[in-house]
């Protein structure tokens, strides 16, 4: 039984694979654009570590510039936007088929996008460090344990950003349009995440309202691993708290789900 | 149709009259759900703060970025997001035209015997992003008033021609996005490089930007005249090479620049356009 579960969920994340694999042209359209972002977010944080000295919270040019490159790579697979396919399958009522399947609705939905993020980092991810690197100049761990520790916090990263997309996009069950919800999370999660400046430059009062929240655990946990600006114990530290919070949303996401089920009215069929 | 265009409004307004109808039930649909719309409102505001927190933050370890203080930058960010959130509403929703496409909307349009771009501009006003423009008013007042400005005719001058050509720079780049839909159906993310990109870029202090950037934002996607160019102006501070100060004063040709590329791509796009039948 756990096997044939097991088995169904790896079939799934490939389909999330292949799915999105079909929209290379998309992808090559996304890469661009992160690009293009990335020269200036580029320069506004270059200019700021210049203008600190050339040394501003721990960052240099070549990190922080590592820093942005990371961040633009993993747009991508992390998906900052805030809608997931759940709230529309809760809106039309399609979410009554996955009810039906002997799968549980979560595990199933998180394969499919952990199958989907896989296949981002391929055409998005890697590209976009490598433009950073080539054009802007950014450093890199030399040695392997910031890599292996980095995979596995970018693995949380996404299931987190996955996980906290689907518990809010659950708010369908009680509110018919969660346009208004998905939109403000995507805002909220891109400011607290450390989308467009790393967490580390908050004032005390910002940063610890944003450890508050699972949303550093989203981008700027990876990108501090994958960096190597934390390692050793500092780095297991950093993820263990994803873990964590990977673990509280998914119960909440659990919760929700159970008691949207019993709301859940379906027309004809 | 012959029927609703002699109806009151109508008689009043003349040629305006169908898309003043079109533009303000599209108006009152968006007011009369209520909750969903007090929640775009407040989405709309937290775009526009947290954009003014980004900046804010770097501000907070920094006390000069590209030559520009915070109370600068205030005055920058004012008038690019008032520009670009102006543009938004009235012309952001144009680059959704795949969506229109994939609907059979935009056959509708063709059916009709108004301008398609005119008609599309009305379909769809985003009252929500009001909030947006809140901020930047609000940002533009304090900018105004902390900075130490010469105030004189030109000062006001060049402030209501770069509002206004803010609205049409932005609005412009919209159209821009909305004509490469049509060739682009599955590569349409390209065109957020220069919409919301051109925004974050005229949010920007232009002289930290390298060479290649300063002419793309400068004279290819101009939207260094929409805030930056201005600023330095009013604040009577030089400007970076290939960007000097004087060069405000030429924003509406910025603005006639990209509305002329608009209205070819736009020509173009229409007559690649080819139905999906129906």
């Amino acid at each position: 039984m756990r096997v044939a579960e097991l088995r169904s969920l790896a079939l799934l994340a490939r389909a999330g694979f292949r799915r999105e694999s079909t929209y290379l042209l998309a992808m090559m359209a996304g890469l661009f654009t992160n690009v293009v972002f990335g020269f200036i977010r580029a320069s506004i944080l270059l200019a700021a570590v210049d203008s600190a000295g050339g040394q501003l919270v721990g960052y240099t040019r070549d990190t922080i510039s590592a820093y942005v490159w990371l961040s633009q790579g993993l747009i991508g697979a992390v998906m900052l936007t805030g809608t997931a396919e759940i709230g529309e399958r809760v809106r039309t009522g399609e979410v009554a088929v996955d009810f039906l399947r002997p799968l549980d609705v979560q595990a199933a939905h998180l394969a499919t996008d952990l199958g989907r993020a896989a296949f981002t980092l391929i055409p998005r991810g890697v590209p976009s460090v490598l433009v950073g690197a080539v054009t802007v100049g950014l450093v890199m761990p030399t040695s392997v344990q910031p890599y292996l520790l980095g995979a596995v916090s970018v693995l949380l990263g996404v299931s987190l950003s996955f996980l906290t997309r689907f518990a809010v996009n659950l708010a369908g069950f009680w509110i018919i349009e969660t346009r208004g919800v998905t939109s403000l999370l995507a805002v909220v999660q891109g400011f607290l995440s450390g989308l467009y400046v790393p967490v580390h430059l908050f004032p005390g009062w910002l940063g610890a309202l944003a450890a508050a929240t699972p949303f550093p655990s989203i981008l700027q946990a990876p990108i501090d691993v994958l960096s190597g600006r934390v390692t050793g114990a500092d780095g297991l530290r950093v993820v263990a708290v994803q873990l964590v919070w990977v673990v509280a949303v998914a119960v909440v996401g659990q919760v929700l789900i159970r008691t949207g089920r019993r709301r859940l009215e379906v027309q004809g069929g | 149709m012959a029927e609703a265009s002699r109806s009151e409004p109508g008689a009043r307004l003349g040629r305006a009259a169908p898309y003043v109808v079109v533009a303000r039930s599209r108006l009152r649909a968006q007011r009369s759900y209520g909750t969903s719309f007090a929640f775009d409102l407040v989405g709309s505001l937290m775009v526009g703060l947290t954009e003014l927190g980004e900046v804010w933050v770097v501000f907070h370890n920094v006390t000069v970025l590209g030559g520009l203080d915070f109370s600068a930058v205030l005055l920058l960010f004012g008038l690019s997001n008032l520009g670009f959130s102006l543009g938004d509403m009235v012309f952001g929703h144009i680059d959704n035209i795949p969506g229109y496409i994939r609907t059979g909307t935009l056959e509708a349009f063709y059916l009709r015997p108004q301008p398609i771009l005119a008609q599309l501009m009305v379909s769809d006003i985003q009252l929500r992003r009001l909030s947006r423009t809140g901020v930047a008013v609000a940002a533009l007042v304090a900018g105004l008033v902390v900075n130490d400005i010469d105030w004189g005719l030109s000062t006001v001058v060049l402030l209501v021609l770069t509002a206004v050509s803010g609205v049409a720079i932005f609005g412009g780049l919209f159209v821009w996005a909305g004509a490469l839909q049509f060739r682009l159906v599955n590569g349409a993310e390209v065109t957020n490089s220069f919409t919301y990109g051109g925004s974050y870029a005229a949010s920007q202090p232009a002289s930290i930007f390298p060479t290649a950037l300063k002419v793309t934002f400068g004279y290819l996607v101009p939207v260094v005249f929409t805030a930056y160019l201005p600023t330095l102006r009013i604040l009577d501070l030089p400007g970076p090479s290939l960007l000097p100060s004087w060069l405000a004063w030429l924003t509406p040709v910025a603005a006639v620049w990209v509305w002329g590329v608009a209205v070819l791509l736009w020509r173009d796009g229409l007559r690649h356009y080819q139905s999906g039948g129906g």
